[in-house]
């Protein structure tokens, strides 16, 4: 295995390496604001590799302020553009999970889904 | 260019703007407003569909003013137009048939909430069916998401919550993979426009340059869309969220949501990626797999259940396992059976949920099996659809299901490869089991009980006078499933065309 490419494109590799533990704490963690915690994780993970995807080294962001209008001058405008709206996704839903979280903890005083789910069991519902 | 061809974007539009508008509008007020802007998108997409058989090829429109590879597309054919418009008829049917249990169930300040849901959730659908473009299709399936965890939840007990939480965490790992997957794909081709990047991907192909790359992400949007779509392993949060929601909610849940996502799958395997590497990628045998072990275990899994709702939303488990088989197989006549089964399996489950709900009605609103006997008697248009629905499930000829398990059993016979055996076992399997689980409810719904035993029990007898609305959705679902039963070529010739035109 020719593992020099990892090492030239380090930033995608630990993109991915956060993704993946994002994706595990959203999975695997009991308690659901951790859980919340690691779809954060998973979701910024994302916006970083696409922003080194869109990056060139030695030019500037795509605002045109001192009239230079040649392509060369900038980086890729388009992953910025879908970070913004990833970042607008990914807020409402962490806020649609927290009012969720906030609802189950009201009734069940517990944070832990699957206690949860037993306690309904039991209740019959 | 013609008007018909703005309806498409103008039908988006519509449903988009009438979720904000009803959120002003008092609950009844809104509910008018959800019913006319179904019917009205739903004509709309007949004159788009009509549009594009005429015309005999799709068309792209070109959303604001950047032509192809910078702008955003909607791109339609008539595979887009049929889709669009069966799944306003569906949820036209399943909003009518759950008037009178979304106004119990639903506290009356929340009514018009409602409504912003399925006005959101419509929008999104025709979104995913119509977009030409990879990124829209991602945040409409948040869109998509958002709204029917808000159909999940409205009606508010303790089980919705914790179906509505769980099914967003399932949804939320399926489209972290899915939108890491897009981000893979941009990264090797550079374009977020389907058709830009099949050709950017036939071009990788051919150089066979980043072929694991390319893998990944077809995989990682694959199984991404499989989670949201509840394919087999992912489907624990199913049972509770179809089982406990509104009649309506979970009618269009099982009918359309899980089925949105499946177009959008379509659409990357034929579009994005192009069939020919999809094909090479050996994903498809994954989905296969998956697909078979989820219709026999999702209809063990209804035999074992004690509560009729939660039974037919296990059965939706075992259907979108023949969904996923059906991709598995690989060839034209697979896919063509899959979508073919798509729309069978949306108009018999919305039928099932809806004349479920008639039934548990008429039995003191208990959903439990021994509470059922007799319920054939006392709503008899309820009992007569579920009976319909039972033995279209199951397979009868002259119903739906029939012709889509004629069409996966004739797709599967046509290939040359050890798929063959498996997917026509499974079938035969799946089938005994369906038939098992159907018809052991068909048989109690229409077992007497002595009369002293319904007065003790607050047993209700219920005619057709008292909710002609209902009644008039069951009898719609019923004739559209003998549509799809017995005049099939049609549609299936549709279908067809459609595909073709799809790529």
């Amino acid at each position: 295995m020719d593992f020099s490419n990892l090492i030239t494109n380090y930033e995608e590799a630990v993109a991915v390496i956060l993704f993946g533990i994002g994706f595990s704490n959203l999975l695997l963690q009991k308690n659901l604001i951790k859980k919340i915690i690691g779809f954060n994780i998973m979701d910024t993970a994302m916006y970083m590799f696409l922003a080194f995807k869109g990056y060139i080294s030695g030019r500037k962001a795509p605002i045109v302020v001192d009239g230079i209008q040649s392509m060369e001058a900038y980086i890729n405008p388009i992953p910025s553009g879908l970070v913004l709206t990833g970042i607008v996704v990914s807020v409402s839903v962490t806020a649609l999970m927290l009012s969720l979280t906030i609802r189950l903890y009201r009734r069940y005083h517990t944070l832990d889904l699957d206690e949860i789910s037993t306690r309904l069991e039991k209740e019959g519902l | 260019m013609q008007f018909v061809q703005n309806f498409p974007f103008m039908s988006i539009i519509l449903t988009l703007f009438s979720g904000p508008l009803s959120s002003i509008l008092s609950g009844k007020k809104a509910k008018y407003l959800n019913l006319a802007v179904i019917s009205i998108v739903g004509v709309m997409s007949a004159a788009v569909l009509a549009f594009t058989v005429s015309t005999g090829e799709p068309y792209v429109y070109m959303m604001g003013h950047f032509p192809a590879p910078w702008g955003n597309e909607i791109r339609v054919g008539v595979l887009e137009g049929l889709m669009a418009v069966f799944f306003c008829i569906i949820m036209l049917l399943s909003m009518l048939g759950g008037i009178k249990e979304r106004e119990r169930e639903i506290e009356e300040s929340k009514q018009n909430l409602y409504y912003i849901m399925v006005n959101l959730l419509l929008s999104s659908l025709l979104a995913l069916i119509y977009t030409n473009d990879l990124f829209t299709a991602y945040v409409f399936v948040e869109i998509n998401t958002i709204s029917a965890c808000g159909l999940i939840m409205i009606r508010q007990n303790g089980r919705t919550f914790v179906a509505a939480t769980r099914y967003m965490i399932m949804s939320l790992l399926g489209s972290g993979m899915l939108l890491m997957g897009i981000c893979f794909l941009y990264g090797l081709t550079g374009h977020l426009l389907m058709s830009n990047i099949q050709e950017a991907v036939a071009a990788l192909n051919q150089t066979g340059a980043y072929h694991l790359p390319l893998v990944i992400s077809l995989g990682m949007i694959s199984v991404g869309l499989a989670v949201k779509s509840a394919l087999f392993p992912f489907h624990g949060w199913l049972p509770d969220a179809y089982g406990y929601s509104t009649v309506s909610s979970a009618s269009i849940l099982s009918s359309l949501v899980s089925k949105g996502y499946i177009f959008l799958l379509i659409k990357v395997m034929f579009r994005v990626f192009g069939f020919a590497v999809v094909w090479d990628s050996k994903v498809i045998n994954v989905l296969f797999v998956f697909g078979i072990s989820g219709m026999i275990i999702g209809s063990i899994d209804a035999i074992r259940s004690r509560n009729i709702r939660r039974m037919i939303a296990y059965s939706s488990v075992a259907q979108i396992g023949y969904i996923y088989m059906g991709f598995g197989l690989g060839s034209m006549e697979g896919f063509i059976a899959s979508i073919f089964h798509v729309l069978s399996h949306a108009a018999t489950k919305s039928l099932l949920f809806v004349s479920a709900s008639g039934l548990t009605e008429a039995s003191g609103n208990s959903a439990v099996f021994g509470e059922l006997t007799g319920a054939g008697f006392r709503n008899k248009v309820a009992g007569v659809a579920f009976t319909v629905g039972s033995l279209s499930m199951v397979g009868l000829p002259a119903f739906s299901g029939f012709i889509s398990k004629l069409l996966f059993a004739q797709a599967a016979a046509g290939h040359h490869d050890w798929k063959v055996l498996p997917t026509l076992i499974a079938l035969a399997i799946s089938t005994v089991l369906n038939t098992v689980y159907f018809l052991k409810t068909v048989i109690r719904i229409y077992t007497p009980v002595p009369k002293v035993e319904c007065k003790k029990k607050d047993y209700v007898t219920i005619t057709m006078r008292q909710q002609p609305v209902k009644f008039a959705a069951l009898v719609c679902f019923i004739i559209i499933n003998l549509i799809l039963g017995l005049f099939s070529q049609p549609i299936v010739t549709l279908i067809s065309d459609g595909l073709k035109m799809f790529a």
